[in-house]
């Protein structure tokens, strides 16, 4: 028998078929949004005697049911809450605090390790409105840190923190965790939030 | 002079589209490997508010999702207000004790206290009913949380 050669398949239609396998995948797709803020919400603990608090170690900030920022019993606009916070932060009134940048009000805070920002929000409050004001705290004590460790190290925050979780990082590891630890403790984030 | 007068009655070459299936493939491998399916059908809807101070959460079966929201469209029949989404049904507030429980039993034991709980609410929900999650997950002792949030300046966009 003579062998014949194989017909030759035609590929026109591998363009059709691609398309149709592309159109379902873009379809599909959902980039998925996995960043946000981290907190971490206090434990239950019973019959604890509230610390004593000094009146001008707190900050308040208050949020309301119709999306009104109460701060320090003044109203106030959100654009202007990040430097409010972060002159509160910044004070340190007791003169304790050698590396504080603050007017050194002794209305305002002791130092960076004693004030305590408290937040309380209605029922009513939008989410919107609450992660744009504790996205603004955040920030607040965020830019604190960068001013800091570009003092200390001549690098930002949150570039020391990026180059910690990058493991192409070059650098010693242990040593920038010590860094970073030395500048939360000089910048201690004390957000609490009044239960309601 | 005649030359060029030729020229003009020649028609174009037809483009050849023999490379037309590469490039679509191309673009097939890209968001082939850019998919990521989604674990949940929601039934709510889910607009995430903006923020720019975020923080990456890594190790994806290490957290646990919950969502809240109003009813999208299709389930209007649960009424208008915001209700919690755990897994692929709607919930109370008092099945966020399970839901954890049940989470935390399919985990390995020692990545117990790494267990982070994403709160993926909707931008219009009002805090009330995310003051009541928060007390549920403080009474189950799962303190680590994570507002998922889009990432975006927040003065404009909220």
């Amino acid at each position: 028998m003579a062998k014949r050669a194989a017909p030759e398949v035609n590929a026109g239609s591998m363009a059709d078929i691609a398309f149709l396998l592309l159109i379902f995948f873009l379809v599909t797709t959902t980039i998925e949004t996995d960043s946000g803020l981290n907190r971490k919400l206090p434990p239950i603990e019973d019959n604890v005697e509230p610390p004593i608090i000094k009146q001008k170690n707190i900050f308040t900030v208050l949020l309301n049911g119709k999306d009104q920022l109460l701060v320090e019993d003044e109203l106030m606009e959100l654009k202007d809450l990040r430097k409010a916070a972060t002159e509160f932060l910044d004070n340190g009134g007791d003169g304790t605090c050698d590396y504080c940048n603050g007017k050194k009000n002794s209305e305002s805070s002791d130092n960076p390790d004693k004030a305590i920002i408290s937040l309380k929000n209605e029922r009513e409050t939008t989410y919107k409105t609450y992660i744009a004001v504790q996205n603004e705290l955040v920030a607040a004590y965020n830019d604190l840190r960068n001013i800091r460790a570009q003092a200390l190290y001549g690098k930002s925050f949150l570039e020391m923190e990026a180059n910690l979780n990058d493991v192409n990082w070059p650098g010693d590891k242990t040593k920038l965790k010590d860094q970073l630890e030395k500048i939360k403790i000089e910048y201690p984030q004390k957000l609490s939030e009044v239960q309601n | 002079m005649a030359k060029f007068k030729k020229k003009q009655g020649g028609e174009m070459p037809a483009i050849s589209t023999a490379s037309l299936p590469d490039i679509v493939f191309m673009l097939l491998f890209f968001f082939m490997v850019a998919t990521v399916m989604r674990q949940n059908t929601l039934k709510i809807e889910n607009n995430l508010p903006f923020a720019d101070q975020v923080e990456k959460l890594d190790k994806k079966d290490l957290v646990m999702y919950i969502y809240a929201g109003k009813p999208s469209a299709n389930y209007r029949n649960y009424g208008t207000e915001t209700r919690i989404q755990l897994n692929d049904d709607f919930a109370d507030v008092n099945d966020i004790a399970a839901f954890i429980a049940a989470e935390r039993a399919s985990k390995r034991e020692e990545l117990i206290p790494f267990l982070t709980t994403a709160l993926k609410v909707d931008k219009d929900a009002n805090m009330g009913l995310i003051g009541d999650i928060k007390q549920e997950l403080r009474k189950v002792n799962a303190l680590k949380i994570n507002y998922t949030t889009k990432k975006g300046a927040v003065i404009g966009n909220n």
